[in-house]
């Protein structure tokens, strides 16, 4: 088998925002001192006029942004998801959320795979914070194809977004040929044993888990979930219908995130028993992201041991 | 306008805020009668705008960033023409386009939401640079309280506007030195304020926020200068036309009752006359 390509979501936005750049003249990018980090070093490089450095102050640099969108603007604010979604929450809430402005908010570093940087910059509870906010979507992509789709989806889309982006390299593992749709799910494995719902990196572990589950005899449908908000409820539970057990993973806090939207979902519209794979209500640490991932049970052995003791 | 039309208008502004608040059972008339002269001054002779056409892309903006004093900023814009001043006694009620703080996507002229304390200045920050990247020539004017200079965003706001050198910029600060737990100077004092803007690369301009002339001539200082952001911090009394409101902190966000506020508007009229 060929290797693998491997790039990191943050390179794919980084690459996206030049193509947007190149289409639509009002589009800005806002950063606070990691345009190295985020990628949006690019944009700066093709369109220095607009990339606009606020300096180490995201709070400010959030409700800039909302000022360029009411000024018929649409600016893309970056920084690490750590500091999007927590830092300034309440100018994401107050500035953008509540006049629902055209902002697009570009989170890279989301989850544990930040790596070595530690807990205080492995942000896992940015996409429950931000699905918390009326008319917030919230979007997660697995892979180069998807969140280079994503990007550009969000500049046509009306309204705020907040998208994750990821620090490591990870598998792409959509075709030339996939399309995203805000809001819409992908089955990418069909199966009826048991419905695997992923996004960010952990699509490619879920796929590589349903493939040993496979051996054991389990047929696991995968379902790559990059949308947040709104959920399409609709595949989700005929997801839950199909194969009467749901297992949800995702890089971030079991609490709140993609488990927690599934898990409300299918409480009310079709009880069924949930599995919620992530970050254990626990900080994470230093260390390697391939093993940080591996030991935080993301990997695709990981979920596949997960998925049998639950099954 | 003449100073005695602009006084006038000023005096109707505040008799909506008093009107307002009464009606509501609550609000913010302190700080609402402290920056109502600015508020005649901007939306009667400075600011390029049209109450017909509200969302002009070329229309001066403006923020208010003190979010609060909703009622004045309210009257004003009722005043103004861009609804009817009979809705001022909606304030605060289920139902009504005038919330609390104020909201952009209900009240025709409100070109920001705000409310939440630091933000309003990011935000018209955001609409001066928007101008600067767009190659428009609008201004962006915006208000805060003296006690909201104690929220850091405001200093990381200033920060950005004094290096990116956003001389379409106009921060005006209501020095009215009286915040809801008392003086400012007794709870965290923000003291010197002009030389904290000077400091941030500002032009900075210090008047008495109750003399036409010098708010005239603070603007249009602000307009004459390139290469910076200007700061008017003006001198002003809370509850200023009111008599028992006047220089009182626990006026910051009360409401008066029936018989307060026919003292305030009789007060009102003599201050008209």
């Amino acid at each position: 088998m060929a290797e693998v390509k491997k790039i990191a979501t943050r390179q794919s936005y980084g690459e996206a925002l030049v193509e947007l750049g190149k289409e639509n003249s009002n589009v800005v990018v806002l950063d606070a001192d990691l345009a190295a980090a985020t990628k949006t070093g690019m944009f700066k490089k093709e369109f220095p006029d607009r990339h606009i450095d606020c300096g180490i102050a995201e709070g400010n640099m959030t409700s800039i942004g909302a000022g360029l969108a009411a000024s018929g603007m649409i600016p893309f604010v970056s920084t690490f998801a750590m500091f999007a979604a927590g830092r300034s929450f309440e100018q994401v809430r107050n500035s953008i959320g509540y006049p629902h402005l055209n902002v697009k908010i570009g989170a890279t570093h989301g989850g544990i795979s930040v790596g070595e940087d530690g807990a205080t910059h492995q942000c896992c509870e940015d996409i429950a914070l931000m699905r918390t906010i009326p008319g917030m979507t919230v979007i997660v992509p697995a892979d180069d194809v998807e969140a280079k789709q994503v990007v550009k989806a969000a500049a046509e889309f009306d309204g705020p977004v907040y998208m994750r982006f990821g620090r490591l390299a990870v598998p792409v593992i959509n075709g030339d040929d996939y399309k995203f749709e805000i809001g819409k799910g992908t089955v990418i494995k069909e199966g009826t044993d048991v419905a695997i719902i992923a996004n960010g990196l952990c699509v490619a572990s879920a796929l590589e888990a349903a493939e040993k589950l496979a051996a054991d005899g389990v047929n696991a449908k995968v379902i790559n979930m990059a949308t947040v908000k709104p959920l399409d409820d609709e595949l989700v539970v005929a997801a839950a219908k199909e194969c009467g057990k749901v297992v949800v993973v995702e890089e971030h806090s079991v609490i709140g995130g993609l488990g927690g939207a599934v898990a409300e979902l299918l409480s009310e519209k079709l009880p069924t028993p949930v599995l919620r794979v992530g970050v254990e209500d626990v900080f994470g640490h230093s260390g390697p992201a391939t093993e940080l991932i591996k030991e935080f049970g993301l990997d695709g052995e990981g979920v596949y041991n997960k998925v049998k003791a639950f099954l | 306008m003449t100073v005695a039309e602009l006084k006038n208008k000023a005096n109707e502004i505040r008799k909506g805020v008093i009107r307002g608040t009464h009606a509501a059972k609550s609000g913010h008339p302190g700080g609402s009668l402290s920056a109502a002269d600015m508020f005649a001054y901007l939306y009667f002779e400075e600011m390029n705008i049209d109450p017909k056409n509200p969302k002009d892309s070329n229309r001066d903006r403006f923020v208010l960033s003190k979010g609060h004093v909703a009622p004045g900023y309210y009257a004003t814009l009722a005043e103004r023409g861009f609804f009817p001043k009979e809705e001022l006694l909606t304030l605060r009620h289920i139902g009504s386009r005038l919330q609390g703080h104020p909201d952009m996507k209900k009240i025709p002229g409100v070109d920001m939401s705000s409310g939440s304390l630091g933000q309003g200045i990011s935000a018209a920050v955001g609409m001066a640079l928007a101008a600067k990247l767009q190659n428009k020539d609008y201004r962006t004017y915006t208000l805060l309280g003296d006690g909201e200079i104690q929220e850091g965003q405001v200093w990381e706001a200033a920060m950005f506007a004094g290096a990116k050198n956003l001389d379409n910029l106009v921060v005006i600060v209501d020095n009215n030195g009286l915040q809801i737990d008392g003086n400012i100077e007794d709870v965290c004092s923000p003291y010197p304020i002009v030389d904290k803007f000077e400091a941030f690369n500002f032009n900075t301009i210090a008047i008495d926020g109750h003399n036409f002339d010098e708010i005239a001539d603070a603007l249009k200082k602000a307009k004459e200068c390139k290469g910076k952001p200007t700061a008017i911090i003006m001198k002003t009394v809370k509850g200023k036309g009111v008599s028992f409101m006047e220089n009182q902190a626990s006026w910051h966000g009360s409401a008066p009752n029936d018989e307060q506020c026919e003292q305030a508007l009789k007060d009102l009229e003599k201050v008209g006359e």
